[in-house]
């Protein structure tokens, strides 16, 4: 049985906003029976250009059914512009996460939006301007880019849980590896890689941070060649260890120190620490 | 909750009377029947017995018979073994429809490079024996082909298959795992020369399993060991359910009438007032051979996992050919290969009974299924196109 939250539960026990709206501002439509999937998505807009109603109508499992009812209750009184933002993390994170194998069901949410909205615009997303890469579930190169994008994908596997390209007889998987490669070179190239800002942390989240560094990325390791070691004390950006067992009395213990336990350190916990020795 | 539970071809209720059975194996009476001690002798006597009633089942000797763990072991010990013992043939036959366990060993021959042929089936699961007469040859080493299917519950002409296969000296194998103990079978004058079972499709616990292999029949052993099971499957006699499975064989021999006349009227019961009261509704199979417990209905326009979500939250527990539950995206292989229409392959529900189910029980379904059912094409699109396509409202 699949592991689905409280929230997904609820959303398709009691789906909000079923229905379709008649005369609406906007209304599109993807998937298919043969997929197993359809959401047929529809809104109305208020005066100043603000989603008033919106309906839908979904063709799927529980998961695909509570993300049509959460799409709906996140883009309710937004502007398009607004609505245009959402993604299917966007979809995932409302209902408090989706098992992986089925992010396509957010996915398909976000995409009928797109064809509600390209429809009011009076545009057409026609799916023969794109190549389409998975014969057996009718996927297009431009939703599979969008999903790596979006989502971060790596794996021919993940596009599969987000898109179901690749999901039936398996002759696409090469070309989806192509497009995996590709967009991940684009994407490094339009923004390299910048680490994550390093929160401020007070004393207490410091030590107890380093103390969970040294346990899982140290320790071990110097376990494994018959030494250990141990904090002593944390002071400002100053930390004292001991070494203990092998490492205690081995020569190279200070290169040991200083590049190997202060660079995790400075990875995982702050940039400035500075490593100090507590000789016994 | 009340819990309504007809999904027997997954597994079954262990009947009280086997659990009596198993309970002193575990405590008083712990003994290897390997042992020389008295001890471990009266333990040695008493899988014999269950051996004994195996065969009965089964109408085999019971020398023929191999305990295993799984269903899933019998038919990879029947298939590997069998191919090991002949080895200048390259040709595996088998079908469309089979469980995984025979299937994916299938993947793992082609990938060895066996040829493999897998038989197709007809829109209602039956199988063509003329195709299978054409694909038999010289360089055939094994036929493996299902007894009953666990979906649908199409019983194939197993003994006419046999006879085919026999009369070109090729060996014969039939993964019989939702048959035994449902319907009545005769290996004393048949043409099987192995045949899989699972302990927990018949009321035993699960862990236990057994493989016929039938006097003369070539066999190298999967599971090289001891001397235990005459050398054909080694590893300490798993005793308590070697024992309940004894006990578990006994019993279905007393229920099989009970299978095919009581358990056999509930299923058609619950079919006719499905059918009767929700439209746009069929049966997938054979309905003139197939098994007396199972039923696989579609319901067109709804998807599967929605449906059985909605019968788990009335305590109805029944399971899906529908691609949502399995986690792959396409609906059951064993629908495919009958070609049923995407309106109703997604929307495919399995109801399989057992001498528990009561008529009381299939009331309770047919007065909630007709609702939830409906709520679903509620909120279908496909439903309202399919409406006003036929002119209504």
């Amino acid at each position: 049985m699949w592991d689905y939250t409280e929230k997904v539960k609820d959303h398709f026990l009691n789906p909000r906003n079923v229905g379709e709206i008649e005369n609406p501002d906007g209304a599109g439509e993807v998937g298919s029976l043969a997929c197993g999937d359809a959401l047929r998505l529809s809104f109305k807009l208020d005066e100043s250009k603000r989603i008033k109603d919106v309906k839908f109508k979904t063709f799927g499992c529980a998961s695909a059914i509570a993300s049509s009812s959460a799409l709906t209750e996140i883009i309710k009184g937004m502007t398009l512009e607004e609505a245009e933002k959402v993604t299917n993390q966007d979809i995932a994170d409302y209902l408090g996460g989706l098992p992986v194998e089925k992010m396509h069901c957010s996915v398909m949410g976000r995409e009928a939006l797109e064809a509600a909205i390209a429809n009011y615009r009076g545009q057409k997303v026609e799916k023969k301007d794109f190549e389409i890469v998975c014969n057996c579930f009718g996927v297009t190169d431009r939703e599979i880019i969008k999903a790596v994008r979006e989502n971060d994908l790596k794996t021919v596997e993940q596009v599969t849980y987000y898109t179901k390209a690749g999901g039936g007889c398996g002759q696409c998987h090469p070309k989806i590896e192509a497009i995996i490669e590709r967009v991940r070179k684009e994407m490094e190239k339009e923004a390299p890689p910048v680490k994550p800002e390093k929160k401020r942390l007070t004393n207490i989240q410091k030590i107890k941070l380093i103390e969970e560094t040294l346990g899982r990325e140290i320790i071990p390791a110097l376990k494994a060649d018959g030494g250990d070691l141990e904090l002593i004390d944390v002071e400002g950006n100053k930390v004292y260890v001991a070494l203990r067992g092998k490492c205690s009395f081995c020569p190279s213990s200070e290169f040991t120190l200083k590049q190997y336990v202060e660079t995790k350190l400075r990875e995982f916990v702050s940039d400035d620490i500075e490593l100090e020795e507590v000789r016994p | 909750m009340k819990t309504v539970y007809v999904d027997n071809n997954a597994t079954t209720k262990v009947a009280p009377e086997v659990l009596e059975e198993m309970l002193p194996y575990f405590s008083e009476l712990y003994g290897n029947p390997s042992s020389m001690h008295f001890f471990g002798g009266q333990v040695q006597k008493k899988v014999n017995e269950a051996r004994e009633k195996v065969a009965d089942l089964l109408g085999a000797d019971p020398s023929e018979i191999v305990f295993t763990s799984c269903g899933t072991e019998s038919d990879n010990a029947a298939i590997l073994g069998t191919l090991d013992s002949y080895p200048e043939q390259r040709h595996f036959i088998t079908t469309r429809v089979e469980h995984p366990a025979v299937n994916n060993v299938c993947s793992y021959l082609s990938r060895k490079g066996y040829r493999v042929t897998e038989l197709s089936v007809d829109r209602e699961g039956r199988l063509d024996l003329d195709e299978l007469r054409e694909s038999l040859t010289e360089d055939t080493a094994l036929v493996s082909i299902m007894y009953a299917n666990n979906e649908t519950g199409v019983i194939f002409p197993i003994e006419e298959i046999g006879e085919i296969v026999k009369a070109r000296g090729i060996p014969f194998h039939t993964d019989a795992v939702q048959a035994v103990g449902k319907i009545l079978i005769n290996l004393k004058k048949s043409g099987i020369d192995m045949l899989s079972l699972s302990g927990h499709k018949l009321h035993a616990p699960k862990g236990i399993g057994v493989l016929y292999i039938r006097k003369g029949t070539k066999f190298s052993p999967f599971m090289i060991g001891g001397h235990q099971e005459k050398g054909r499957r080694g590893g300490t006699e798993n005793v308590p359910y070697i024992i309940g499975l004894g006990k578990a064989c006994e019993l279905a021999e007393k229920n099989l009438e009970e299978e095919n006349t009581r358990v056999e009227a509930l299923r058609d019961y619950l079919e006719a007032k499905i059918l009767e009261k929700i439209p746009n509704t069929l049966v997938n199979g054979d309905r003139q051979n197939r098994l007396p417990n199972t039923m696989s209905v579609s319901f067109e326009y709804v998807e599967g996992e929605s449906i059985l979500l909605l019968l788990s939250d009335l305590g109805i527990c029944a399971s899906s050919g529908s691609a949502c539950t399995s986690g792959s995206l396409e609906p059951s292989h064993v629908l495919r290969a009958m070609g049923v229409p995407f309106t109703a392959a997604h929307g495919s529900i399995r109801f399989s009974l057992s001498v528990y189910n009561t008529k009381e029980e299939m009331d309770y379904i047919i007065e909630h299924l007709p609702q939830v059912i409906q709520r679903l094409r509620d909120i279908s699109p496909f439903w309202k196109d399919y409406l006003k396509s036929q002119g209504k409202k």
